[in-house]
């Protein structure tokens, strides 16, 4: 199991350590900052071994954080601990830094003494951890305050307390998808998925029980065979549902249950939290096409000619679009004309990139440059990195529908009526990219 | 009020002014002292002085007071036992406390200080406290018991806590039940044999419901216990992964890494044309694809056991090659793994796909990429024949582009093509000798001079080429040096005329300038068979090279094994079994994957019993075939396999060649160039009617054998060879009453079924008669059956029936299979050797001696031993009656009941044979 935690800033001086087992010396956190922070060459693997010691590192902005181990431990569960330890730590005091790491450093080591049992991981929800680890100390609870929160802290749902009240039983939905796309010059799709992703605000009362529906093509399929004609299979009738490759959920939800029935229910934690992650390969909506031209015209010059189209309803507006299109090395010198936005070179980028802040759907928009070069006696000829593009649209590319969110409370007298829902769907693009 | 100012302290006289501050009279004074000192000792400032006046600020209500007390208790007490004492009636105190929370906190402290004095002490306490009515104060006892036996493992033993532990697995809350099972688990590491967890299909029920209730931790633990578990037969099996298979939507990635890796175990007990099994495989490619959307360290992981996961069960993602393709802005580490996956699918449905990828990562920055890019494509061409063509365009156009670390990889990934597909792409030869200037790596140089050697009648100055890099011999790599050696001498063979003195030349530098043995040993090879006899030089020197393997660079199949049982783990990610990176961990046994009870073309019942090994060919520890002759002539069989083992063989083989070169070369030159076994064979009267259940032979037969390897030829017949018990062939509920045993047996040099016939039935049986069906060996019998009176109930008969080895051969799966029919039945199907399917036998073997000796009795002979960190390493030869040797190597531990058996065979089939007669010859 884990051995012990250390985080140090980007000179490598340690800021937390903390160890929790014998076999982890103090050199441990010297040999990590000797051998990975301050080595000369770039970090080759998250995981490194040095003298029959395991090191796990992942970085947050400057910070580094290492778990030492000498067993053979269970690697995806170290770095999962790593990644819950900054969530944590994030939503206790903001953003992970040095100065707020030592400006807490006591209540780091008093999280760390609670989800870490000598290298076991124990409870880390956050709802549940701040009942009861606050920097207030707790002299004023009552028995039954402690009892709840052990309970809670050992329950089977750990992620959320009894007893939370609202006056106004509110829930926002945001469908939020990331579409990866890479295409090759002449157009033809090398690879393109959309990872996409459920998350939930809930304001709700006491211990509601959930139930989400989605255009989940083996439910509707199902739904289809069964025969069932309720309002919901009305509504979603035609080619209105999606295949999902893979879908993962956030540990409230009854994995069994959705292993045996395709159902998603849970009882939500209070606040925003994940409720799935989800990928599709098929039946893609493409935002945006882009067509690069690049030509060489002798060895000093280049031109490039990028065509974006935009490929959906023409009542929608695109938003915050970029294109970053990549340019040799030894650019000197580069001209620009754009009909829409604006384009600048940026030599430190070595890129043009072009910004459009919104774009109708079913549009077409172009940029050419001149590209003047340096003669240089370099051999090796310019990599040609692909094109890529950001941008955000106000819907889901891979098609998914959120069909219901059912809230029953059966011991509150609420009903699924009472709840104020909103849902808002997001795209944005996540790796898109056109080779050139 | 911020926290950070106590890192700022920096001032002289700082340990007296934090005395004084501790021993202050208010409250909020002496918490700020206690967090300077606890900055202070982050920071690695040793602060163990305070320790008194910081166990005084023990005793408060001020929780959090406490806990940076602890913090500190735990850092010191080590270093200061004596004070450390006075802790513990705080803690036996806090024990009691009616808060849960502080209960928790005291038990979990008290297991942290690891001072043996304290230790008694807070044995009370923690039995309370496993037995408290929080589940909050029991779960941290758990794990608290795991602590205490960190530090006295005799103690926890003594004081029963281990059945605590055991009954909390029971325990109505999940998080109790993980964590008990997380401190068993850790326990039971240390005492392999103790059935610690007790493991029965009861307490895994417990573990499977309390999987679907506890925290994604809890859930790891409870997966990763589940994977140490055989079930008994496949329905268990199926149902605990049907239990299992939900987990693979976890969000968390360890937990569904843990859940494939007790899928991937369970998989081997499915019957595999079970639509269960199939339906398990599509499941499990999913959420493996998913995992790669993940964090870049986690994808890390993933790809890393995808890695050994692909080798295993190719058929899980092959449809999922795209997945694998490399993103501009993957870092460095998962864009290798990625390439590495990417080779092992490629395959001719996807192959132009991955080509065309793999073009555009040639031209990457990263300069390790781009050569495994390269040598990819390389890969590719080898692996799959339709795009090699289009492969060596592609390096073609790479070589034009004359980066200098480009081309190198390109010409020694082309050097290996041209042993794929020889006299196929030699036009392409000219292009590469362009660059020949450029070469600065041995590699490369190897590589080149190999190409140039072995294509001389086709390169009008050959000569010139080799000689120019004759100029700086002696400051070249051994390995350009080998090569350069082999090349000029068969550029000699080729085109004799105009070669003699560079030949003579390279000779000399070879034999009396160098130091190194290897090369002078080759050169005197070279120069004494050009002298002797030129036309068997020629072939030797430019015999026909084996093909290469289409696979590299693959995990030793029971490393693989062994790897798949640790999926999600470090090792996984290492690709390196535990005890290579664990200290003191020598004494933990070996995970093996579950096998298979009971074979279905057999009726017997399995004989197999516990965590038996795998029996995997475990062909590739030795080199591949012929590679000890290949060595000499330099042939690259592909990229090194990298096991340890190998180097260790090719050792033993070269001392062999050194000792018995002289009197080799001295007699027949045409038998072959070293002592390598495989030329061995001409020595050996082809008749030794070895097979495949050993017996004594007569010593003049395998003279010729033992005079070569001199080995005493008093030995083989002093004592009689082993001979497999009878067993029972046909068991008399599917034969309608008759039962067969029997066995196999050499006498004088004949081989014999010896076979009792019992007649169990109610009626007599007459008119027995046998057919030999045909098998893999040729076996007939020489003489019909002689049972010539009625067989009367309830009575048996023993037969002898001479077999010989003349009779039609047909290749059988199983090899040992054979068929026969007699007329009182229908066929029956039985095979010739017992079913035990274990490799690691139980059987104390204390001396190597003894063991080849007795090996020897059953026509194994021992050709060289040597001991290699303290094991004896064996290596022997034997033959079947059709033909086949084996060479197989046996590593025995002393004091270590079990051995390791490697073979290497041109039939890999018959190796799961050879270790039966091996486990049944030394088990005797």
């Amino acid at each position: 199991m884990i051995g012990g935690l250390f985080i140090y800033n980007h000179k490598g001086e340690v800021l937390i350590s903390r160890v929790y087992r014998d076999d982890i010396g103090r050199h441990a956190v010297d040999a990590f900052r000797v051998n990975v922070i301050h080595a000369r060459q770039q970090v080759r693997s998250p995981v490194t071994n040095i003298a029959r010691t395991s090191f796990f590192h992942v970085k947050r902005s400057n910070i580094w954080l290492a778990a030492v181990t000498k067993q053979n431990v269970n690697a995806a569960m170290v770095f999962e601990f790593l990644y819950k330890m900054c969530d944590v730590m994030a939503a206790y005091f903001g953003k992970i830094s040095e100065e707020n790491i030592k400006n807490n450093f006591v209540l780091i080591y008093e999280l760390l003494d609670e989800i870490l049992d000598f290298g076991y991981p124990q409870n880390s929800e956050t709802g549940a951890l701040k009942t009861f680890i606050t920097q207030q100390g707790i002299k004023g609870q009552t028995k039954e305050e402690q009892s709840q929160i052990t309970s809670q802290v050992t329950g089977q749902i750990g992620w959320r307390r009894e007893g939370i009240k609202y006056r106004r039983n509110e829930l926002f939905l945001d469908v939020l998808e990331s579409v990866n796309l890479l295409m090759s010059p002449q157009g033809q799709v090398l690879s393109a998925h959309v990872s996409g992703r459920v998350v939930m605000k809930s304001y709700l009362s006491g211990m509601p029980e959930c139930k989400f529906g989605m255009n989940d093509k083996i439910v509707i399929d199902k739904a289809g065979k069964g025969g069932v004609t309720d309002d919901v299979a009305k509504s979603t009738t035609g080619k209105q549902s999606i295949a999902i490759d893979d879908c993962t959920f956030n540990q409230c939800v009854r994995l069994s249950k959705f292993d045996s029935e395709r159902s998603i229910s849970f009882i939500p934690p209070d606040g925003e939290y994940e409720l799935m992650r989800y990928r599709t390969t098929k039946d893609i909506i493409l935002p945006f096409r882009v067509i690069p031209l690049v030509r060489e015209v002798g060895r000093t010059k280049l031109e490039v000619k990028v065509v974006i189209k935009s490929n959906f309803k023409p009542s929608l507006l695109a938003q915050k679009i970029e294109v970053r299109i990549p340019t040799p090395l030894n650019t000197s010198g580069v001209q620009v004309i754009c009909m829409k936005g604006k384009a600048k070179y940026k030599a430190s980028e070595n890129a043009i990139v072009w910004k459009i802040k919104r774009m109708a759907g079913m549009k077409e928009s172009q940029i050419s440059a001149e590209i003047e070069l340096l003669p240089t006696n370099d051999k090796k000829k310019w990599a040609r990195p692909p094109i890529s593009m950001n941008f955000e649209v106000p819907f889901a590319p891979s098609g998914l529908k959120v069909r219901y969110l059912k809230v029953f409370e059966s011991k509150l007298n609420y009903s699924d009526h009472d709840v104020i829902k909103w849902v808002r769907y997001i795209g944005r693009s996540g790796i898109y990219e056109t080779r050139c | 009020m911020t926290d950070s100012k106590y890192f700022t302290t920096n001032k002289k006289g700082e340990i007296f002014e934090l005395k004084a501050e501790l021993n202050n009279e208010k409250k909020e004074k002496r918490k700020e002292a206690v967090k300077k000192v606890i900055a202070a000792m982050t920071v690695g400032k040793d602060v163990s002085s305070l320790f008194p006046d910081v166990v005084n600020c023990m005793q408060t209500d001020n929780l959090e007071l406490k806990k940076l007390v602890y913090l500190y208790l735990m850092n010191y007490a080590k270093s200061q036992p004596d004070m450390a004492i006075m802790a513990v009636n705080s803690f036996v105190k806090d024990c009691e406390d009616p808060n849960p929370l502080i209960r928790a906190l005291a038990v979990r402290t008290m297991g942290c200080i690891r001072v043996d004095k304290i230790t008694e002490y807070l044995c009370e306490p923690l039995r309370k406290c496993l037995k408290d009515e929080d589940p909050y104060v029991r779960k941290t006892a758990a794990v608290c018991v795991a602590k205490l036996h960190d530090i006295n493992a005799q103690m926890v033993e003594d004081q029963g806590f281990l059945d605590s532990l055991r009954d909390l697995i029971a325990d109505s809350n999940p998080m109790v039940v993980a964590n008990a099972v997380a401190a068993l688990s850790e326990i039971s590491e240390s005492h392999p044999n103790s059935n610690l967890l007790d493991l029965n299909p009861q307490n895994i029920n417990k573990l499977l419901t309390a999987l679907n209730e506890c925290t994604e931790w809890g859930q790891i633990f409870i997966l990763d216990c589940l994977s140490n578990y055989n079930p008994k037969d496949e329905r268990e099996a199926q149902s605990i992964c049907e239990r299992v298979t939900p987990r693979l939507s976890h969000a968390n990635s360890a937990v569904v890494l843990s859940a494939v890796k007790v899928l991937m175990k369970f998989l081997e007990l499915l019957p595999k044309e079970s639509d269960y099994y199939n339906t398990l495989l599509k499941k499990l490619s999913p959420p493996l694809v998913t995992l790669l959307s993940g964090e870049p360290e986690v994808q890390y992981v993933a790809l890393r056991n995808i890695n050994l996961i692909v080798q295993k069960r190719p058929e899980i993602l092959k449809q999922e090659i795209k997945v694998f393709f490399v993103k501009y802005n993957d870092p460095i580490y998962v864009k290798l793994e990625k390439l590495d996956i990417m080779i092992r699918l490629a395959s001719q449905a996807n192959i132009a796909q991955v080509l065309a990828e793999l073009k555009e990562y040639a031209t990457e920055v990263d300069v390790d990429f781009v050569r495994k890019a390269v040598r990819a494509i390389g890969r590719c061409a080898i692996k799959v024949e339709q795009s090699a063509e289009r492969c060596v365009s592609t390096l073609l156009d790479l070589i034009q582009t004359k980066v200098n670390y480009v081309v190198q990889e390109a010409i020694v990934v082309i050097r290996d093509i041209f042993r794929k597909y020889p006299n196929k792409y030699e036009s392409i030869i000219a292009t590469l000798c362009e660059n020949l200037d450029s070469l600065d790596e041995p590699d490369a140089r190897a590589a080149m001079i190999w190409i140039v050697g072995e294509y001389a009648e086709r390169i009008d100055n050959a000569d010139e080429l080799l000689e120019s890099f004759l100029e700086g011999f002696h400051d070249e790599s051994t390995q350009v040096q080998l090569t350069l050696l082999t090349a000029i001498v068969k550029l000699f063979l080729k085109k004799p005329s105009e070669t003699q003195e560079l030949v003579q030349q390279v000779l000399s530098l070879a034999t009396q300038d160098s130091d190194n043995p290897d090369l002078r040993d080759r050169g005197y090879i070279y120069w004494r068979l050009l002298s002797t006899d030129p036309v068997t030089a020629k072939e030797v020197v430019l015999s026909e090279k084996p093909l290469i393997s289409e696979e590299t660079d693959l995990i030793e199949p029971t490393l693989l094994d062994e790897l798949i049982c640790h999926i999600g783990s470090l090792a996984s990610v290492y690709h390196k079994p535990p005890n290579a990176f664990v200290e003191g961990s020598h004494g933990i046994h070996r995970k093996h994957l579950p096998i298979q009870h009971g074979s279905i073309d057999t009726g017997e019942s399995p004989v197999s019993t516990g965590p038996a090994a795998p029996i995997e060919p475990a062909q590739s520890v030795i080199p591949s075939q012929g590679d000890l002759l290949g060595d000499l002539l330099n042939l690259d069989l592909g990229p090194p396999v990298n096991v340890p083992q190998v180097s260790s063989m090719q050792m033993g083989a070269v001392d062999l060649l050194g000792g018995g070169l002289d009197s080799l070369l001295g007699g027949d030159l045409g038998g072959g160039v070293g002592g390598s076994p495989a030329v061995g064979q001409n020595f050996i009267p082809s008749s030794v009617p070895n097979t495949f259940a050993p017996s004594p032979t007569p010593a003049a037969l395998s003279s010729g054998l033992n005079d070569l390897f001199e080995l005493s030829t008093g030995m083989a017949v002093t004592t009689g060879g082993y001979v497999a018990p009878k067993t029972v062939w046909l068991p008399a509920v599917k034969a309608k009453g008759l039962e067969i045993s029997g066995t196999f047996s050499r006498r004088q040099g004949q081989m014999y079924m010896d076979m009792t016939f019992t007649n169990k039935a109610l009626q007599h049986m007459t008119d027995f008669a046998i057919q030999f069906n045909k098998n893999s060996f040729g076996v007939i019998p020489t003489t019909p059956l002689p049972i010539h009176t009625p067989l009367m109930p309830s009575q048996s008969i023993d037969v002898s029936l001479p077999l010989n080895t003349i009779g039609p051969v047909m290749k059988m799966d199983p090899l040992n299979n054979l068929q026969v029919t007699s007329n009182v039945h229908r066929m029956v199907p039985w095979s010739v050797l017992g079913k035990s399917r274990r490799a690691d036998l139980q059987r104390p073997i204390s001396q190597s001696h003894t063991v080849s000796g007795k090996l020897q009795n059953d026509n194994i002979y021992t050709i060289a031993k040597r001991n290699v960190e303290g094991q004896d390493m064996l290596y022997q030869s034997l033959k079947l009656t059709n033909g086949i040797w084996i060479l197989a190597e046996l590593r025995i531990q002393p004091g270590n009941p079990n051995y390791t058996l490697s073979l290497k065979c041109r039939a890999p089939e018959v190796s799961q044979y050879v270790y039966q007669v091996y486990d049944s010859v030394l088990k005797n």
